[in-house]
């Protein structure tokens, strides 16, 4: 049995160890806000944070987490208020929203090690969260408007 | 009241593929035969807002103009207004609710959305494809809009004893001016109901200067908040007690099947509950699923893993040799021979013959994958002869039909749930995941969901076409254009319908081909014969990507052959402000929309262009090493023109500092969504460009996730995209916004390029060759 800690509550896990993180959160947590993009760490929509930093849940184990603080979207503010979603909501950021949810964990996570990134830092820090609708312009914008003060 | 419904059986698409063949006579009777071949959608004429006409109501099922089917109020005046297409991230979800909201003077903070499931009969077409939704339903929602308000007007002039038209809705109420009196819409839901639906003849229509909503942008999305938070619901987010969870191993090869399969290793991971094959069809079957060996598991990880244990042997079929490089050879040695001819003017090859300089261009434009982000994902509950199906499907109807369709039962009993889809681009048109969850559910007695991985998608999708583009152009001594020879050599996405399709159907041939917008005295378009190797489906903007390519590379190539400014060639070609006239075209495609109300218009195509070259600062001053590449082209009956810069280092290194993009999409209803579309186009059309391709060797798609088939980061992306949009005439209907923007990124990044370093890249993606 394996208990993990996810958004400040105990879930107890009896199966594979090996499970992804991701799939434990979506399919028997049932905290569907994390989405599955590609399963190799290549894209970014399944990212949470742990501790302090921003992790690929595809390819975390969840034996890799205990006792470890999880937080995911479900989590990041108790009203949903937090910085970089209001900067999101608005700079009208998302078209189809669906790798939305990494993109603002990984911009929460950044702003928690760098709280004023610079344009290029912001770029670099969010290489790694693939859009296909093309939001870029807007994230980029939205993370900035997130470390000035919304 | 059903205004237009179309009794037609066929799906649009069906319909125009079979044009080519044998079929065409005996669908065209039996058209006929069905009671009356309804060519458009009528709209009235209003002060303000001329009379136009479109293609809605050769839709099938055409438009529904209904209030009591689209508006609901409550008693505590909260007003639902039904959505009935797919929201993939264009908006729609919002803004055409937001049509019916400024008709009916609701207010929008008191309006809630409601998901249609697919019923086209109850609802009107629901296939969200083609960029259609705007152009198709502007209109039919201020009908409905000004209906709703209508009665609620009617109501409240009974109860007060006054002639209706002495009230007027206003914001949530009616008012009597004269006596001060008002009621809430809330108050007068029970007795608005009563009220006769009005004729659409009858209907006052708002004077678009009273609008508060539509051509604003002030009305964020109403999925907004929920995507921020993560309770969106996208497909991939249904969960229904008891479901399982299902990974499906596809045959690799098109056409391809089991030939055995061990599945022992596969029940031995923890959480795998079944192995068992699926049923598959032979190609080509439209939509309907590959077959292939599924895993049933407890959940999604354990089903992936379930699938890395499978041991299959595929038998492979006739494509079993397809192979990129050689097929790309295929084409070019078909381009460079006579092929059907499906447009002429003049006498091209006399022309060429006579020419002071011939300039060649033979373009080559890769496979693509859609790549929505959301992988294809459904879910399905079949019981007895009742299926429910959930997923991010952009045509509820035609997903409604398929399901039935194969598990022999009556639409009726099928109910398609449209959830949120994450990214569409196409590939949610074809309803092969839905059919897949519906066939499982049935054979396993429970709610199954199959989720597509990344590879699944990449490799057993249904790719953009992949096209040779060759174009001769002649000119004179004077540096004139005087003859135009376009062949275009690609597998037509009629060959995913039916077996033996070598040519390009007319909605291809319309797109950038036939409908090339030049005024020249010589050309001719020619399509060549291709045998499609793999499913070929519908890409954001189709056929215009690899058309635009061709021609807008073209002009720039003209520009440099008679050392002119591209931007002033382009104007050239254009030539004089007209209606372009296409009487040698046979089934001329213009979009599924009359010619006369959506002409091609050169006047719109020359206004995008110059508009850009102002604002994007066409010829300014840029740093050494940079280059401003411009393309333009019309599609989905909008007109787009864009200017990209470009830098490019000494080692080949590719940046893009700026993306200027003016669009003329006629009537608009939210420009903020136009600006992020249009922001959005530049950022694929710059994907595509650099790294947009999918391969094949031995049959087998030789990428498979987001290291060996990139799509572009932030990084990457442009610096900064400007958007301008062309104010509409009063008269001017509204027209397509998601695809449009694609096309002419790709031409103007490469003629930019070749500004910025001499090289003109001919062939997609641009890869490693600027590195050279």
């Amino acid at each position: 049995m394996i208990t993990l800690k996810i958004n400040g509550q105990q879930k107890n896990w009896d199966g594979d160890p090996d499970l992804p993180l991701l799939w434990f959160l979506r399919d028997e947590a049932g905290l569907t806000g994390t989405k599955y993009g590609c399963g190799q760490a290549l894209c970014g929509a399944c990212t949470v944070i742990v501790d302090k930093q921003a992790i690929r849940a595809c390819i975390t184990s969840v034996s890799d987490v205990v006792d470890r603080e999880v937080t995911t979207i479900e989590g990041l503010h108790p009203t949903g208020d937090h910085a970089v979603q209001k900067a999101w909501r608005q700079l009208n950021v998302p078209q189809c929203g669906f790798c939305q949810v990494g993109q603002i964990m990984q911009a929460a996570a950044l702003l928690l090690e760098n709280p004023k990134p610079n344009h290029d830092q912001i770029r670099e820090a969010m290489a790694g969260n693939i859009c296909r609708c093309g939001c870029y312009q807007r994230i980029e914008n939205a993370v900035h408007l997130a470390s000035t003060g919304v | 009241m059903n205004m237009s419904t179309n009794p037609k059986k066929l799906r649009g698409f069906e319909r125009y593929v079979k044009v080519d063949n044998v079929s065409r006579r005996s669908i065209l009777k039996g058209l006929g035969l069905a009671g009356g071949f309804v060519l458009a959608a009528p709209v009235m004429s209003r002060p303000g807002f001329a009379a136009y006409k479109t293609g809605a109501g050769e839709m099938p099922h055409g438009t529904v103009v209904d209030p009591r089917v689209f508006v609901a109020i409550a008693p505590d005046g909260i007003v639902t207004i039904v959505a009935h297409r797919a929201e993939m991230g264009t908006g729609v979800r919002t803004s055409l609710p937001m049509i019916v909201a400024e008709e009916m003077e609701a207010d929008w903070s008191r309006v809630r959305i409601q998901q249609a499931h697919g019923d086209e009969v109850k609802f009107g077409n629901q296939d969200t494809d083609g960029s259609r939704s705007t152009r198709h339903y502007l209109i039919p929602m201020r009908q409905i809009g000004a209906s709703a308000r209508t009665m609620l007007e009617g109501a409240a002039a009974k109860r007060w004893g006054v002639p209706a038209t002495e009230v007027k809705a206003v914001n949530h109420e009616v008012v009597h001016s004269a006596s001060g009196r008002r009621i809430g819409f809330g108050d007068l839901a029970a007795d608005a109901a009563k009220q006769s639906v009005p004729s659409v003849e009858g209907l006052r229509l708002k004077d678009p200067k009273d609008f508060r909503y539509l051509g604003k942008g002030q009305i964020s999305m109403v999925d907004l908040r929920d995507i921020t938070v993560g309770t969106a619901r996208y497909g991939a987010d249904v969960r229904l007690p008891g479901m399982k969870y299902a990974v499906i191993a596809r045959p690799p090869v098109t056409g391809g099947k089991v030939a055995s399969f061990d599945g022992a290793a596969a029940m031995k991971v923890s959480g795998v509950e079944k192995v068992m094959e699926v049923k598959g069809w032979p190609w080509p079957s439209k939509f309907q699923p590959l077959g292939g060996v599924a895993v049933i598991a407890r959940n999604t990880g354990a089903a992936i893993k379930g699938r890395d244990a499978l041991k299959i042997v595929w038998d492979d079929g006739a494509n079993g040799k397809y192979e990129s490089v050689a097929y790309r050879a295929e084409l070019e040695a078909a381009a460079r021979k006579p092929g059907l001819v499906v447009r002429k003017e003049g006498d091209v090859e006399a022309a060429l013959k006579g020419a002071d300089k011939v300039i060649v261009g033979e373009y080559y434009l890769p496979h693509l994958a859609h790549v929505a982000m959301e992988p294809p994902v459904a879910v399905a509950d079949v019981k007895g002869d009742k299926a429910e199906i959930w997923g991010p499907v952009q045509s509820a109807g035609g997903t409604r039909e398929d399901v039935a369709k194969t598990l022999g039962i009556p639409q009726e009993n099928v109910t398609v749930n449209v959830t949120l889809l994450g990214g569409g681009f196409g590939r949610k048109s074809k309803c092969d995941f839905a059919i897949e969850a519906a066939l499982l559910s049935k054979e396993l007695g429970a709610p199954v969901k199959v989720q597509w991985t990344r590879e699944d998608d990449i490799r057993n999708g249904f790719l953009h076409t992949v096209s040779v583009e060759r174009i001769e152009a002649g000119l004179d001594k004077s540096g004139k254009v005087t003859a135009w020879r376009h062949r275009s050599v690609a597998p037509s996405i009629a060959s995913t319908f039916a077996a033996g399709a070598l040519h390009q159907a007319p909605f291809e041939l319309g797109m950038g081909l036939v409908d090339m917008p030049f005024e020249i005295a010589n050309v001719q378009c020619e399509n060549p014969e291709a045998a499609a190797r793999t499913r070929i489906g519908w890409f954001r903007s189709v056929s215009n990507i690899p058309r635009a390519f061709a021609v807008q590379s073209m002009v720039a190539e003209l520009a440099q052959a008679t050392k002119r400014d591209p931007k002033d060639m382009l104007l050239e070609l254009i030539g004089s402000p007209r209606i372009v006239k296409l009487d040698s075209v046979k089934d001329l495609w213009n979009y599924g929309e009359p010619y006369d109300s959506y002409p091609i218009d050169t006047a719109r195509l020359r206004k995008v262009v110059e508009l850009v070259a102002e604002k994007g600062g066409w010829g300014r001053s840029i740093p050494k090493g940079h280059g401003l590449g411009i393309a333009a082209h019309r599609s989905f009956v909008s007109y787009i023109a864009t200017i990209v810069e470009v830098a490019v280092d000494d080692k080949g290194k590719l940046t893009v500092p700026r993306v200027d993009t003016a669009i003329d999409c006629g009537t608009y209803v939210n420009p903020e969504r136009i600006q992020s579309q249009i922001e959005g186009a530049a950022i694929m059309g710059l994907s595509l460009a650099k790294h947009g391709a999918v391969t094949f060797k031995d049959g087998k798609v030789q990428q498979g996730n987001f290291d060996d088939s990139p799509l572009l980061r932030i990084d990457e992306s442009p610096a900064v995209t400007n958007v301008y949009i062309v104010p509409p005439g009063p008269d001017t209907p509204p027209s397509g916004v998601g695809e449009p923007g694609v096309p002419p990124f790709a031409p103007a990044l490469i003629n930019a390029i070749f500004a910025a370093t001499g090289k003109r890249i001919r062939a997609l993606p641009i890869g490693k060759q600027l590195e050279a």
